[in-house]
């Protein structure tokens, strides 16, 4: 009786819900799927590596440490990488208040309406619009219409605009996963509503503020097209001494990636290629920092 | 005892009457209110013009593309800019046609959005519906990092492995042509898998999140029907993510359009019919590649370029802006 039953079921195979039915389609979608991740992987490890393998020979201490000179027949980035860290630090220092600041109005001032929608619209705008743009308006504006030229003080200032929302919306976001309960217990026992957000709210969005900061330092560091009409594209040192430190603010200083740019356009691809892989160290360093500082904020991990 | 019982009294009666006249000399609550309200002052006002100055830059970006970009108009003509395809900006009778430069950056585009686009979202069907966690360990942080990596280094990558394979095939394809001009590898194609490769994290980014917040009784239930798991990813988890992928969609297009560096070298440097072997100019890469050394009528064209550009993002952006709205709603 039982082997009947059986033999049954072996002879319809097609309608038992104990064999699975194989579509062709099934197969050829979830191999498209596979493909497509692969490719996503296998493009950033080509990249990478074929950078690397360029690259290695010119990227040595003298590299990193000279200028280019011909007389001293040096050929080094130091000049753009000190002009890198001008503009970072400059930009940062008027965008994290400016951005810190409109995120705590947004997130513990304003009351939802017209303004908050047209500031977050804007916000939203910024974000954007693309570098190229950035780079015009900067050159008519704080390098003709206010007369700084081209200088690490234009570009700076065309950066704070670019990197306003990513301070802004992080510091958003950190203020969000700040619970109520705080600011009402610092309120209820008598802290006036800046004195709470100065102990409290800030502190505990201070991960999510470093977050951003670390962010904007790696957009900075990648731009090109904001920089290269604004900054401009000086490769040397800034002299030596206080007023010399204070005058480079004035003058125009390329970054590493304008720098790279120009290398690349004159043919010279070793220099362009040392410079390609201290970018991908600070990209690389970037994203695992950002990493740790996130599983950092993240309430469950709290203990 | 005793002391304390008089203390006690003391305070009840006459302590009012004493801070009153001590109030010069004491910390008073009230005194200490008022400074205390004006620091909360001008703390809020300090908040709320940081706040606002969002909305200036925004305001006077637009006015001053718009001022800028303006002028080279009324003196060349908006018919003569717009539409004519001649770009002759140093001649001697100088023209400025940017019709191909405005055409190159929407087939650029067009085309980058098509082969990023479905290799972004496979991309993001495999993070958030197959892949293991260890798989997805590995390829999260990788678009992590694609993302990361400056535009000039994939202009720099692109010039050097993608244009001699594009020459390669160029010479293949054009062997016995007699009107193709050789562009070395430097045209429209290699800017557009440069383009593709670029909007490849916006786009996996975007649509796994969205992917992710598909409830899972949408998945169960398609399952329990006896749809097979990639039915079910196809029929009932893109369709209920659709409206986060456009938003990818449109990201992704909005990244395009606009990114400058990386395709300044790779997509040559003559202003030509968007055609896949020719060397083109884009929007971006026009304003690049001629503000240097561009003066009068030229440089002020290149800035109505900008403000055409200009006013494809902010097109971009209200598009955008009306998605969001809609998929907001949707959500509640």
């Amino acid at each position: 009786m039982s082997n009947v039953m059986l033999a049954d079921v072996n002879s319809i195979p097609n309608e038992s819900i104990y064999v699975k039915k194989k579509r062709t389609s099934d197969n050829v979608l979830s191999a498209l799927i596979y493909l497509s991740a692969a490719v996503s992987v296998l493009l950033l490890v080509s990249i990478i590596g074929y950078v690397f393998i360029n690259g290695i020979r010119s990227v040595n201490w003298e590299f990193l440490s000279t200028v280019t000179s011909a007389r001293a027949g040096t050929t080094g980035i130091l000049g753009n990488i000190v002009n890198t860290i001008y503009i970072i630090v400059i930009t940062l220092l008027i965008a994290t208040p400016v951005g810190v600041g409109s995120a705590i109005y947004l997130n513990e001032y304003a009351k939802p309406g017209k303004l908050v929608r047209l500031i977050e619209f804007t916000t939203e705008t910024l974000s954007g619009i693309p570098s190229i743009i950035f780079g015009l308006f900067g050159m008519i504006v704080f390098g003709e219409v206010f007369g700084f030229k081209y200088s690490i003080l234009t570009g700076s200032f065309t950066l704070t605009l670019m990197i306003l929302p990513l301070i802004t919306r992080n510091t958003q976001e950190a203020l969000k996963t700040v619970p109520d309960s705080y600011r009402s217990g610092a309120l209820g026992i008598g802290a006036t509503k800046w004195y709470m957000i100065r102990t409290i709210l800030l502190p505990s969005a201070m991960p999510g503020i470093v977050t951003g900061i670390i962010l904007a330092i790696g957009r900075i560091v990648g731009e090109s097209a904001a920089l290269l009409f604004t900054a401009g594209s000086g490769y040397l040192l800034p002299k030596t001494g206080f007023t010399g430190y204070v005058d480079k603010l004035f003058q125009p200083g390329g970054t590493m990636t304008i720098q790279l740019y120009l290398s690349m356009q004159k043919g010279e691809f070793d220099v362009a290629f040392g410079i390609a892989i201290v970018l991908l160290v600070i990209v690389f360093l970037i994203n695992v920092l950002t990493k740790v500082i996130t599983k950092k904020l993240d309430v469950n991990n709290r203990k | 005892m005793d002391k304390i019982r008089f203390d006690d009294f003391w305070k009840a009666h006459y302590a009012p009457q004493v801070e009153f006249m001590e109030r010069e000399q004491t910390f008073s609550i009230i005194g200490s209110n008022k400074t205390k309200s004006m620091v909360e002052k001008i703390a809020h006002i300090v908040f709320v013009v940081c706040a606002m100055l969002s909305i200036l830059a925004v305001c006077s970006i637009t006015l001053y593309m718009i001022v800028s970009g303006t002028p080279a108009i009324f003196k060349v003509g908006l018919k003569e800019i717009l539409f004519s395809t001649t770009w002759a900006p140093t001649a001697e009778n100088p023209q400025f046609g940017i019709l191909y430069v405005i055409l190159t950056s929407i087939v650029g585009t067009a085309l980058a959005i098509l082969i990023g686009v479905p290799i972004g979202l496979l991309t993001a069907v495999f993070l958030s519906e197959i892949a293991s966690k260890n798989l997805a360990g590995i390829v999260k942080p990788a678009v992590e990092l694609l993302a990361g990596i400056p535009s000039v280094v994939y202009g720099l990558v692109g010039i050097l492995i993608l244009n001699p394979l594009m020459y390669k095939l160029e010479l293949m394809i054009f062997k016995d042509s007699t009107t193709h001009q050789f562009t070395g590898g430097s045209n429209l194609l290699s800017a557009v898998i440069v383009l593709a490769i670029m909007i490849l994290p916006t786009v996996i980014n975007i649509s796994e999140s969205s992917l992710k917040a598909v409830p899972q009784q949408l998945r169960a239930s398609s399952l329990a029907l006896g749809a097979s798991h990639i039915q079910t990813i196809f029929r009932v988890t893109i369709p209920a993510a659709k409206s986060g992928i456009i938003t990818a969609v449109v990201l992704g297009v909005g990244r395009a359009i606009g990114e400058a560096m990386a395709i300044t070298l790779v997509a040559g440097s003559s202003v030509n019919i968007p055609l896949p072997f020719n060397s083109v100019r884009f929007l971006t890469t026009a304003i690049v590649s001629e503000m240097g050394y561009s003066a009068d009528t030229h440089r002020e064209v290149l800035f109505t370029i900008g403000l055409v550009l200009f006013a494809f993002i902010m097109l971009i952006n209200i598009v955008l802006n009306g998605l969001l709205k809609k998929g907001g709603k949707g959500d509640e």
